[in-house]
């Protein structure tokens, strides 16, 4: 990128593709709705929604790829690009604290309530308050459960997280002095990782589900359990598919050692992603 | 405007997109900014006919014009309406208008998302609306979505929390790019601390949207879990509590009021040293004020549920942490007073509603301190008392500023000045309708009168009849702002650069009205 062109701002054409995200997410939102409620055919419209959406961030991103190896993103642009970017990850961790907090609160604060109270001795005489539980009323019924353990797959999903975190970074180091085949190679075996997290994670579901009786409806243990597990599996999913693209720009000569901003939010979020699966893993798995 | 447009063509050297496509593809900051002002505009008056509608109700003890359910669904959806698809879409095109214009910026830093954030709103507006006519009506348990009611509802319930979601994700996305305009896209020696005040509450106000609304998306995720795939976060069989939604909420919602308010503070901080013909009092300490009741805001959620049961201690901690928020509110009263002593005061219609701010502002202020104080919070809670806080914050707050900020900048933005005589009717009649709506209500709280209750106990008629005619006065009178914006647009006196004797800043060196394109070199600021 050129010095002379540092003082000339960029500004896109007119465009039709945010019209055609939010006709998305009005298709997605009343397919959603209507699944939720068990209307007919509802699912369809949610699966021309998710169509629409799909196609839109496809549309839009290779504008925006056109756009960067045009070379029309000048340093302004990329110091718009690091700012935004650190705040859209900020803005995650937020929505993760909501749900983490909801586990702080409910372990520290209102299951010991549940136990110590005189109300709750009339209600359900016989709950422990005791961490993991499924709660008093559903106890009471009869409901069993068996926590999640740490040392099994989410030991080995930990390692496999943080080696992705070193894959990453050696991809970095080689995209830095020029090395493709080095950036080529860190970005395939990062993808893989994160593949096989994805997949032991998805058999670890399957297992809780069917042999362990953990489910979301397994009072407040399961549901923190699967929404903290499963929003963090769904980041991991969506970085997946962002390195997968950084691994296709990658093969086809995109970046170079000073101009490779997309690849750095990429590594950005995946290390947000890492250490999100670092706290689950202390907090959720771990100290049960 | 199209010719302002044409005016430019070394950069316009491609076909711009008109009628309908223009508005729909548009990534001028300009156009986005006048999008979410007409909204706004429109919202205001779908949601202030809910107003209307809930104060006839009102006007005598009985059920008279409307079912109990509707009137829930009313109380639901004005709140809802007025916080989500009034005054922050307002707030977003001032920003969307004047940040770039302010920062001697060309636009906005991400131009197409800036499109995408706006668009996303008739989204999810619509769906509130439709909510009305599908079974079961609109939502009804309240703004704030309380569980275990928001778990009981029909289908507007899953819709409601999913345009929750869409407006969250609009409002993230265009504060984000606020925020990286204000950080990056400054004209060259335009320092943090030169900035105009406006753009500093704004970039106060999107550092709080985007740490808060995650959260909230979080908490009606929970809500929609519970509802339909067998969680139990706010239900107590499952071990989970229904007063942990209130905790994430309000740790969501209590920035929230001041993201309604700070924007606010920034116009009004425009507007007075304008019409008072001085600089600022105080401007550092402005900013610094500022700043700490931003940081202060995040540690007083739990004033909103004194009465929900909480421990002493964490009662006390709530108590003199909001009491604590009047130092730097007092030290901005205290410097927008003292920046109109001894000024060369004029009183053009921005300044009558900046002055109106100031005075009625106040008082919200105070009875908020006095809602602070725990065991005095635990017998109002709930009463008319809070409403009549909350609507001086909101109303003679954020709404008169909002007021201010149009008719001073909306000869900058159309080109015309705006009749004066109808801005002053305008302005009389609000403030008086205004304050006969709301004060009545602090007595009626007093005297302890529930709020979200269609009926009345007989002894609360009188208040609640002088109420009511306030409502359809200062209701009606917003007609006349149709007037004069509608009319400013049409035609009129023809403003110039200046538009203001006092006004100074960048956007007033731009002609009036302002090009489509401006500042696609930067100025150096000395």
């Amino acid at each position: 990128m050129s010095l002379a062109q540092t003082d000339k701002y960029f500004l896109p054409q007119p465009s039709l593709w945010p019209i055609i995200g939010s006709a998305a997410l009005f298709l997605m939102a009343v397919g959603g709705v209507m699944v939720m409620r068990e209307i007919d055919h509802g699912g369809w419209i949610l699966l021309a929604g998710l169509g629409v959406m799909i196609f839109m961030m496809i549309g839009w991103f290779s504008e925006v790829i056109r756009d960067s190896e045009a070379g029309r993103f000048n340093r302004q642009v990329d110091s718009s690009f690091r700012w935004s970017m650190s705040w859209f990850i900020f803005s995650e961790v937020m929505f993760f604290a909501a749900f983490f907090g909801a586990l702080f609160y409910t372990r520290m604060l209102s299951v010991p309530w549940l136990g110590e109270s005189d109300t709750m001795e009339q209600l359900w005489p016989a709950f422990k308050a005791t961490w993991p539980t499924a709660g008093p009323g559903l106890t009471a019924d009869g409901f069993q459960f068996t926590p999640m353990g740490a040392w099994g797959l989410p030991a080995i999903n930990t390692l496999l997280l943080l080696t992705s975190g070193v894959t990453v970074t050696w991809a970095h180091w080689g995209l830095k002095k020029s090395n493709r085949s080095q950036l080529i190679l860190g970005l395939a075996m990062t993808v893989a990782l994160g593949v096989t997290f994805i997949g032991l994670q998805a058999y670890e579901y399957h297992h809780a589900y069917t042999e362990m009786g953990l489910t979301l409806g397994a009072g407040v243990y399961g549901a923190t359990f699967f929404m903290l597990t499963g929003f963090h599996g769904f980041h991991v999913l969506v970085g997946t598919i962002m390195l997968i693209v950084m691994l296709l720009r990658s093969i086809a000569g995109h970046f170079t050692a000073e101009h490779h901003f997309a690849f750095e939010a990429v590594s950005w979020y995946w290390h947000f992603v890492d250490v999100v699966w670092v706290l689950l893993f202390i907090l959720v798995y771990w100290l049960i | 405007m199209s010719d302002a447009a044409h005016a430019h063509d070394d950069h316009g050297h491609h076909a711009h997109p008109t009628g309908i496509m223009r508005w729909l593809t548009t990534t001028n900051h300009k156009d986005i900014g006048s999008l979410y002002l007409f909204f706004a505009l429109f919202m205001l008056f779908v949601a202030g006919s809910m107003a209307l509608l809930i104060r006839a109700e009102l006007f005598q003890p009985g059920l008279q014009l409307v079912h109990p359910d509707f009137f829930n669904q009313l109380t639901t959806m004005h709140g809802l309406i007025m916080i989500f698809g009034v005054i922050m879409p307002a707030f977003s095109g001032f920003a969307n208008w004047q940040v770039p214009l302010m920062l001697g910026a060309p636009d906005m830093a991400f131009p197409r998302m800036n499109n995408w954030a706006f668009w996303l709103l008739p989204v999810a507006g619509f769906f509130l609306l439709v909510s009305f006519w599908l079974p079961g009506g609109a939502v009804a348990g309240g703004w704030t979505m309380y569980p275990p009611l928001f778990i009981q509802g029909g289908i507007s319930y899953d819709l409601t929390i999913l345009a929750v979601h869409i407006m969250g994700l609009s409002s993230i996305m265009g504060s984000i790019n606020i925020i990286t305009t204000i950080l990056n896209m400054r004209a060259p020696g335009l320092t943090l601390m030169k900035m105009p005040l406006f753009v500093w509450t704004w970039l106060i106000t999107a550092y709080l949207l985007i740490a808060t609304m995650p959260v909230l998306a979080g908490a009606v995720t929970m809500l929609l879990t519970d509802r339909n795939f067998g969680t139990h976060f706010f239900n107590a069989a499952g071990g989970g509590d229904p007063v942990m939604f209130q905790h994430i909420f309000w740790f969501f919602a209590h920035p929230e009021v001041y993201i309604l308010i700070l924007p606010a503070f920034g116009i009004v901080s425009q507007v007075i040293p304008t019409f008072a013909r001085k600089p600022l009092f105080g401007y550092a300490s402005m900013v610094y004020a500022t700043a700490s009741i931003a940081v202060l805001s995040f540690i007083v959620w739990a004033h909103h549920m004194f009465t929900v049961g909480m421990p002493v201690t964490a009662q006390l901690f709530f108590m003199f942490s909001t009491m604590l928020i009047a130092v730097p509110t007092g030290v901005k009263v205290f410097n927008w007073v003292a920046t109109m002593w001894k000024g060369s005061m004029t009183f053009e219609t921005p300044m009558l509603f900046a002055i109106a701010f100031v005075c009625l502002f106040t008082i919200g202020g105070f009875s908020g301190l006095v809602l602070a104080i725990a065991p005095v919070d635990i017998q109002l809670h709930d009463t008319y008392y809070v409403v009549a806080h909350f609507h001086y914050v909101l109303v003679s707050g954020a709404l008169f500023a909002i007021f201010a900020g149009l008719y001073y900048w909306l000869p900058k933005w159309t080109g015309h000045m705006y009749n004066e005589t109808l801005g002053k009717w305008h302005f009389w009649l609000s403030v008086i309708g205004m304050n006969i709506v709301f004060f009545p209500m602090h007595f009626l709280g007093l005297a302890g009168m529930p709020r979200r209750i269609p009926d009345y106990a007989l002894q609360f008629t009188e208040f609640n009849q002088i109420a009511t005619v306030g409502a359809f006065i200062f209701g009606f009178s917003q007609l006349i702002l149709l007037t004069v914006v509608l009319k400013a647009i049409k035609g009129g006196e023809k403003a110039t650069t200046q538009v203001w004797e006092g006004a100074e800043g960048l956007e007033w060196t731009v002609p009036s009205p302002a090009p489509y394109h401006t500042f696609e070199t930067a100025p150096v600021v000395k």
